[in-house]
């Protein structure tokens, strides 16, 4: 992985308590930043990513050349309009393009980290990219939007930072990680670990990459992100490029194929410790029980503006899951918003071209923009 | 602006919260907003028109009357309105209770099931009624708890709500009901549009 070039850093000098009780400092957030800041710093949209996505959020990802994570909904006249919003989106710390993670040296003993590196947690990640506000000047951002585990993040950030963001929208998540979410998130994680090459997360310093491990990971994980029916309309039993099926072990289904291909082509962008690092910060992630159980508590102190989406098809992080946000606010009579958008494409539906979507966010910043 | 939001927006002081229960388009709450500086809020079922909604920059969230509005603490508006939806619902009485428990006060206009066109269609045609403000058939028609003026009156005294102003629509001119006139407004009004309170 050749991540140094085209890597904007943020060295963080302030020291930074973790939950797990360590202390960092001087430790890198990498970022990248779309479109420009108006002179009075109020059309900032900070973006937080998904598990796996990191800081390069729209146009061509200058480390894997292809198009950034969510080039359908971030650019020029786009739902998150760069032409208006000066967008900025940090690799969370414990990722692996180049903010402060288990791939990096431990000064202390001047080798890699691996899994000596500490547990962290949502929390943490938006402790650290709050220094971003400073780092530009902005006072107060126009907006958070996340989804799934950036949702997490949205609702964690104005939770921290409650008069920090005017407007709110957390996509596709939940404010708790559900037994199953944990579940598949362990899958994951035992599939790297049972990966001889992992070597107890030394990989790095022995030139091994738990290729294999990691890849069926991401073809677990994979599943999960779309629905039944989307995979059937897509692949339903076709063959792959043959005609009957071969008695043996291949890919002979087309949904086989897809799934190798997704694994193979996520281990040339990914680090396997990251992945266990981030998964693990998902599931430790329980906005509820940070409120002692009572989730409205954690927006107490905000006037923001919320709008929760959801997807039908989306089995991952149901709609009940984020309509529990919508009544945690309701339930303080807070300013919120919520729809349920339809669309088969799963819980991948916020990264994909669904139209319905993507006009309803656009809808949701420009209108609350012009009335602000 | 239908006659009926008009009314409505007549009704409601300024400056107050209010929860537009079954907001369609958001037609009343902009109006709401723009004419009586509300805090305007809505549910409706539809996505499409949730998504009109948050075009238009209004605070609305999806959602089921009967289901949602359990989720809003005691009085957290100064007035829910329903418009022409309570015939809709599997229980009406629950969905007024928990609008008089999420609203100190309720607007709640019902369409006529009393106007002599209504009875004069049964009568004649012996067939269930159909008319410009009820097209549907029988058994596609959403409204399954139709009820006159007269009906909702005196529903108002069996489950115990009280009625602060009652208005008739007739024609596109308003007029007051009153226990003297309820004959007449029964037979004539289009549409009965109440301010009630616990």
């Amino acid at each position: 992985m050749n991540i140094k070039e085209n890597i904007k850093t943020l060295v963080i000098k302030k020291p930074l308590k973790l939950d797990c009780g360590k202390t960092i400092n001087n430790f890198p957030l990498a970022y990248e930043t779309y479109g420009s800041l108006n002179k009075n710093k109020d059309n900032a949209i900070l973006v937080f990513h998904a598990l796996t996505g990191d800081q390069f959020v729209t146009g061509i990802n200058p480390v894997t050349k292809k198009d950034g994570w969510w080039s359908y909904a971030v650019g020029p006249n786009k739902s998150i309009d760069t032409n208006k919003y000066f967008v900025i989106c940090a690799n969370v710390i414990g990722g692996c393009m180049g903010s402060f993670g288990p791939s990096h040296k431990n000064p202390d003993t001047n080798k890699i980290y691996g899994t000596d590196f500490p547990v962290i947690t949502i929390n943490d990640m938006v402790n650290a990219q709050v220094n971003l506000l400073d780092h530009f000047e902005i006072k107060k951002l126009f907006s958070i939007v996340g989804g799934s585990m950036g949702g997490m993040q949205v609702l964690q950030f104005i939770s921290n930072f409650p008069d920090k963001a005017s407007t709110v929208v957390p996509i596709a998540c939940t404010s708790s990680h559900s037994a199953q979410n944990i579940a598949f998130n362990e899958l994951g994680r035992q599939a790297i670990a049972s990966d001889h090459n992992w070597s107890d997360g030394k990989y790095l310093s022995n030139n091994t990459l738990p290729d294999k491990g990691l890849s069926v990971a991401r073809m677990a994980a994979h599943i999960t992100y779309l629905s039944k029916k989307g995979l059937q309309e897509k692949f339903g039993r076709k063959l792959q490029e043959r005609d009957a099926l071969k008695f043996g072990f291949d890919a002979d289904f087309q949904i086989e194929s897809y799934l190798r291909y997704q694994g193979s082509v996520f281990v040339d962008r990914f680090d396997a410790n990251s992945y266990l690092y981030i998964t693990r910060a998902m599931d430790y992630f329980d906005l509820v029980k940070q409120f002692d159980g009572n989730l409205s508590n954690a927006f107490k102190k905000t006037k923001a503006k919320f709008f929760v989406i959801s997807f039908t098809s989306d089995w991952l992080y149901p709609t009940q899951e984020n309509k529990d946000i919508v009544i945690a606010l309701n339930a303080i009579g807070a300013d919120v918003g919520f729809v349920e958008i339809k669309s088969d494409k799963g819980h991948d539906s916020f990264l994909l071209d669904v139209p319905d979507f993507l006009k309803t966010l656009k809808n949701f910043l420009d209108k609350s923009y012009s009335e602000r | 602006m239908k006659t009926e939001y008009k009314i409505i927006v007549d009704l409601i002081e300024e400056k107050t919260r209010v929860l537009d229960v079954g907001c369609d388009d958001g037609i009343l709450m902009e109006s709401l907003k723009k004419n009586k500086n509300v805090d305007a809020r809505g549910i409706e079922i539809s996505k499409d028109k949730v998504q009109t909604c948050v075009s238009k920059g209004l605070t609305v969230i999806e959602g089921n009357a009967e289901l949602d509005l359990k989720q809003f603490p005691n009085d957290s508006f100064d007035y829910v309105v329903l418009g022409q939806t309570l015939q809709a619902f599997v229980n009406p009485e629950i969905v007024i209770k928990e609008l008089l428990r999420v609203g100190k006060k309720a607007i709640i206009t019902i369409p006529n099931f009393g106007h002599w066109k209504v009875r004069l269609n049964l009568l004649i045609k012996g067939t269930m009624p159909i008319t410009e403000s009820l097209p549907n058939e029988w058994y596609n028609t959403p409204n399954i708890h139709m009820c006159t003026i007269k009906d909702f009156v005196k529903f108002s005294k069996i489950i115990n709500f009280k009625i602060f102003k009652s208005l008739a629509l007739t024609n596109k001119n308003i007029s007051n009901i009153n226990n003297a006139n309820l004959f007449y407004k029964n037979l004539f009004a289009e549409l009965g549009i109440f301010l009630i309170e616990k």
